[in-house]
C-alpha cells in the first residue's frame, strides 16, 4: 500500500511542478505578469515564513517569534545563511531548556 | 592579470558553471540534512521500512509533504486522502515553477523540464535569487548543478535517518525545526535590505496566508493564495526591480 501512497504522492507533485514549463514554452506574457512572477519569491518567502514559524512550539508560539528574530537580526549584519541557521536552532534549543 | 584573465575565459564554461551551483546549493544542503534524517527517524517509526522511506524522497522530493504523509501513516489515515493533501499542499510548487521557467525563458524545453521536476521551496527561492546566471551561458548547468546538490542531501539524508534510527537526541532534533524557517528568513532578509518595498510583498503574502487560514482554508491554498496575492502587489510595488539587467 505504502508503494502506492508514494507513486501516487510523486505523480500529484510532479505534474504541478512541469506543466508551466510547457505554458511558459508556449505563452508569451504582457510586461504586469512578468513583474508578478518576478516578485513570486518575495511573496513566497514571506507565505512560508508566517505564521508557520509560530508551530516550531505549537505550545509556545513566542518561541518562533523570537527565533525569527534572532534569524532577522543575524541575516541583516550579513553573517552567512549557514550562520543565520545555526543562530536560530541554538536559540530554540536554549529556550526550551 | 593572468589569472583574471584565466578565470573570464572559464567563466562560462559548463564544469564551471557546475561548480558555482553546487556552492550556490550549499546552505540547502546544510539545511536539509537535519531535516532530512528528522523525517527518515520519523517515518522508520512510522512503521515504513527504509526502501520505502528512501523512495519516497527520491520521488516526491517535497520535504513538508512527506512529514504530513508520514503523520497520516502513523495516524492510519488512507491513501487517498494522503495523496489529495499531498497535491493540495505542494500546488504551490505549480505557482514557483511559472515563475522560474519564465526566468529560463532562454533554454530549451527539454532542459526545462527536468530542473522543473527538482523545485521546492528552496530550491526554487535559491535559484531566483542567481538572476543573472540564468542569462549565461550553460545556465542549465548551474541551476541543475545547484537542485541537485540539494537533492542528494536530501536522499541521502533520508535514507541515513530511516538506517541509523534516532541518531539526534530529541531536544536538538525539536530545535531544528526552525531550520527552513530560519533559512527562508536568511533568504529574504538581503533582498529586503537591498530594495525595503520587498519586505512590503512578503508581509502582504504574510497576512492573506494568515488570514486564510485563520478562516479555516487548508494550509496548502492558503500558502498558494498568499503567493499568488502578496506577488499580485509587486507589480506596483517592485518596478525599480525591472530596470535591473
Amino acid at each position: 500500500m505504502i508503494i502506492w501512497m508514494i507513486i501516487g504522492m510523486a505523480l500529484v507533485t510532479a505534474v504541478p511542478r512541469f506543466i508551466p514549463a510547457f505554458i511558459i514554452d508556449q505563452a508569451h506574457f504582457p510586461k504586469w505578469v512578468d513583474r508578478w512572477l518576478n516578485a513570486i519569491p518575495y511573496a513566497a518567502l514571506g507565505a512560508l515564513i508566517f505564521p508557520g514559524v509560530l508551530s516550531v512550539k505549537p505550545d509556545a508560539p513566542q518561541i518562533g517569534v523570537v527565533a525569527a528574530l534572532v534569524a532577522i537580526l543575524l541575516a541583516w549584519v550579513n553573517v552567512h545563511i549557514i550562520v543565520v541557521v545555526l543562530g536560530a536552532i541554538a536559540s530554540v534549543f536554549f529556550m526550551t531548556l | 592579470m593572468g589569472t583574471q584573465a584565466i578565470e573570464a575565459v572559464t567563466g562560462t564554461t559548463r564544469s564551471h558553471m557546475i561548480k558555482r551551483g553546487m556552492i550556490a546549493g550549499l546552505p540547502i544542503m546544510l539545511g536539509y540534512m537535519p531535516i532530512a534524517l528528522t523525517y527518515g527517524v520519523l517515518a522508520g517509526q512510522s512503521g515504513m521500512t527504509n526502501v520505502e522511506i528512501t523512495l519516497m524522497s527520491v520521488l516526491v522530493f517535497a520535504g513538508a509533504a512527506q512529514f504530513l504523509a508520514v503523520g497520516m501513516v502513523a495516524a492510519g489515515t488512507g491513501v487517498i486522502e494522503i495523496v489529495i493533501a499531498t497535491f493540495v499542499l505542494n500546488f504551490r510548487h505549480f505557482v514557483m515553477s511559472l515563475s522560474f521557467m519564465n526566468r529560463l525563458r532562454g533554454i530549451a524545453l527539454r532542459a526545462k523540464i527536468p530542473l522543473s521536476l527538482g523545485i521546492t521551496d528552496e530550491t526554487f527561492t535559491v535559484s531566483m535569487l542567481y538572476r543573472k546566471e540564468s542569462k549565461e551561458a550553460h545556465a542549465f548547468w548551474f541551476y541543475a548543478a545547484l537542485i541537485l546538490t540539494a537533492y542528494v542531501s536530501w536522499v541521502g539524508g533520508s535514507y541515513l535517518g530511516g538506517v541509523l534510527g534516532d541518531v539526534i537526541p530529541p531536544r536538538l532534533s525539536q530545535s531544528m525545526g526552525i531550520a527552513l524557517y530560519a533559512m527562508f528568513i536568511g533568504l529574504l532578509v538581503p533582498s529586503v535590505r537591498k530594495h525595503y518595498r520587498i519586505a512590503l510583498v512578503a508581509i502582504f503574502a504574510m497576512m492573506i496566508n494568515f488570514l486564510c487560514q485563520w478562516w479555516g482554508m487548508n494550509q496548502g491554498w492558503a500558502i498558494v493564495l498568499g503567493t499568488l496575492i502578496g506577488g499580485l502587489s509587486g507589480i506596483w510595488l517592485l518596478d525599480m526591480e525591472e530596470e535591473e539587467p
